[in-house]
This record gives C-alpha cells, structure tokens and sequence, in this order.
C-alpha cells in the first residue's frame, strides 16, 4: 500500500507541473497515475514511509540552498581554472570514507559531490566513495574526506539516516 | 525586470561558454568531464530562471526542465567517466594519487 | 541585440565542444562532448521557446533533455562492455 501511494504521488506531481493546475486535468492525471501505479507498484523498491514527507522538506529547506551556494562557488573555480592561461590543475583520485547508506542517499551524495568545487564522483563501494579531485589537498583519507564531502554529509546524514 | 532576465541569460551563456572552453582545454577526460558537468549544469539553471522571469506562466515546466538537468547531468557524467577508467583511457601524467588502482586491481584478480 | 550576444556565447560553447567532438582522442571525450552539446541545445531550445513566444518547445526541451541522458547512459555502458 505504502509502495502504491509513493509510485502514485511520485507520478502525479510532473504531471501536475507540465499540464497545469486546471481541474479536468488534475482529474486526469489522479486517474492515470493511480492506474500505473496500480499496475507496476509490485516491482518497486521505494517505500512511502511517515518520515518520508518530513524528510522531502527538510531536503527542500536545508539541503538545496547549500547545495546551490555550493554549485555557484564551483562555477567560479572552473572558469578561472580554464580562462587562467597556465591552467593550475593539480588532479588525483582519492578514497572518502562515507557514512551514508542506502540508494538515494548515495545517489544526492554522488551528485552534490560532482557538483561542488573541483570534484567529480567516480566510483564507490561499501562504505568508501573514489573521487576525482582537480587540485588535490590534504594528507590522510579522513581530512580529505573532510574537505570533499564534509558540509553535505552531515545534512543528508541527517535526512537519509 | 527584462534587464535582470537578460543578465541572468547572459551568465547562463556564459558559462555554456566556459564549459565548451573547459571541454576543447583540459588534459583528460577527467578534468573534462569536471568543467564541463559543473558548467553546463549552472549555465541551464541560470538561463532557465531567466526565461522564467520574462514568462513567469511558463515556471513549472522550467521547474522540471532544471530538476531533470540536475540530477541526471552528474550522473551520465559519472558514469562516464566510470566506464572511461574501468576501459584505460590516458591518464595525464601530471596526477598525484591514485587510489583508484587498487579497487580495479582486486576486481580484476576476482574475474580470473 | 541582447539575443545576439546570449547567442553568440552559447555558439561559442557549442563550438569548441564540437572542436573536441571532432578531435578527441578516445570515443569517451566524443561521448563526453557530446553530452555536453545536448544540454547546451536543450538550454537554447528553451532561449527559442522565449523568442517564439511559443510554449511548445519547452515540451521539446523536455523530451531533448530525457533523451540525451538516456544517450550518455547507453553510450557508456555499451563503450564500457566493449574493451
């Protein structure tokens, strides 16, 4: 059941952003979404638990805002590394260490990962992530893991337990 | 308002521009993928909002336009360069560590 | 006029990705590349939409966009496989 609302809800609400607010729509679209998730909820792994909402939220409030502060500031550092005619690259693959579990916090970690100043997520296991990092600082894996994912692990840790 | 839409447009060229320029400079496909993942990624968000403030009906599609370019754009290029690393594309040569060899080192052991 | 300089820098970008398109030395700078001419174009497909005054494209963005992540996926898994 839990698993049939999320599918649901997760289907309805692109709909209601591409084809609007108006009421045959909406009508439509419940519709629809209700019959898919009718058909394929069996096959899912997402469950749609109370937290779920809170947690949405929270992501919403405290992580995007980081997260696009974060993006700008990265921005910033690749233009001047490629307008600067000598190009200070200093790049390497490094081994963090990650508390994060599960599949969508991995995948927000990955992603804000890739997004912030001078790193890219290549790769990962267990509890470990490989990143490439344009200009390598720091000495040992835990103050490199620090400095790389260090202001996102603490708010997704927070969300995705 | 039409002047801050189109400042915000003209830094979203921008920094297609400077993803292109990072693309065509860098070294490898490593340092590539980087300019030009986080580039593009803020180019779209920030020419998207401009277009949303000249057209503020057409808000929820860019909404969606800018999530999906997102999430998904950190994602093809991290498997990218995955695959690219996993194949043996040239490193350049001036990279430090590379904790990376002995991942792939142990899985190759494991396929023999 | 504003257009044409918004233009000018996107072709730009367009250009020097096609630079490396043309010239990368393994099929993943030219996948690479090419991912990153695909998202520049769906971000212009938006500037057409706003210049037609046409809602439409943006449901052509939107499909674009979907499209080009599904391209970069397959095209790694598939350059992934083969060596």
């Amino acid at each position: 059941m839990s698993k049939f609302i999320g599918a649901s809800v997760i289907m309805f609400i692109p709909w209601v952003l591409l084809a609007g607010s108006d009421p045959s729509e909406l009508i439509l679209g419940a519709t629809v979404a209700m019959v898919i998730a009718g058909i394929i909820y069996r096959n899912l792994d997402y469950a749609f638990k109370s937290g779920s909402l809170a947690g949405a939220i929270k992501f919403l409030v405290v992580y995007v805002p980081v997260f696009l502060w974060e993006l700008v500031k990265a921005n910033i550092d690749v233009a001047f590394r490629v307008l600067n005619p000598r190009m200070p690259i200093n790049p390497g693959f490094v081994k963090i260490p990650t508390g994060i579990k599960g599949d969508y916090g991995r995948l927000a970690l990955a992603n804000s990962i890739t997004l912030t100043p001078g790193t890219l997520s290549v790769d990962g296991d267990e509890n470990h992530l490989y990143v490439h990092w344009i200009d390598v600082m720091g000495e040992s894996q835990k103050e490199r893991g620090e400095l790389v994912s260090g202001p996102f692990e603490d708010i997704l840790g927070g969300i995705f337990k | 308002m039409i002047i801050v839409s189109y400042i915000l447009m003209l830094i979203g060229a921008f920094f297609y521009a400077i993803g292109g320029l990072g693309i065509y400079r860098m070294p490898d496909l490593f340092n590539r993928a980087q300019a030009g993942t986080k580039a593009t990624t803020l180019g779209t968000l920030s020419l998207l909002l401009g277009v949303g403030v000249q057209q503020p009906s057409w808000i929820p599609k860019l909404l969606l336009i800018a999530v999906f370019i997102a999430v998904t754009n950190p994602v093809g290029s991290s498997t990218l360069a995955r695959a690219g690393y996993h194949s043996g594309v040239p490193i350049y040569e001036g990279t430090q560590v590379d904790d990376l060899k002995e991942l792939y080192k142990k899985e190759d052991g494991l396929d023999e | 006029m504003m257009n044409a300089f918004v233009f000018t820098l996107v072709g730009l970008g367009l250009f020097f990705s096609l630079l490396r398109l043309l010239t990368g030395p393994t099929p993943f700078d030219r996948v690479l590349s090419l991912d990153t001419m695909n998202i520049i174009i769906s971000g212009s497909i938006v500037l057409i939409a706003l210049i037609f005054n046409n809602a439409l494209y943006l449901d052509i963005a939107i499909v674009y966009a979907v499209l080009a992540f599904l391209e970069t996926i397959v095209f790694a898994r598939y350059l992934e496989g083969r060596s």
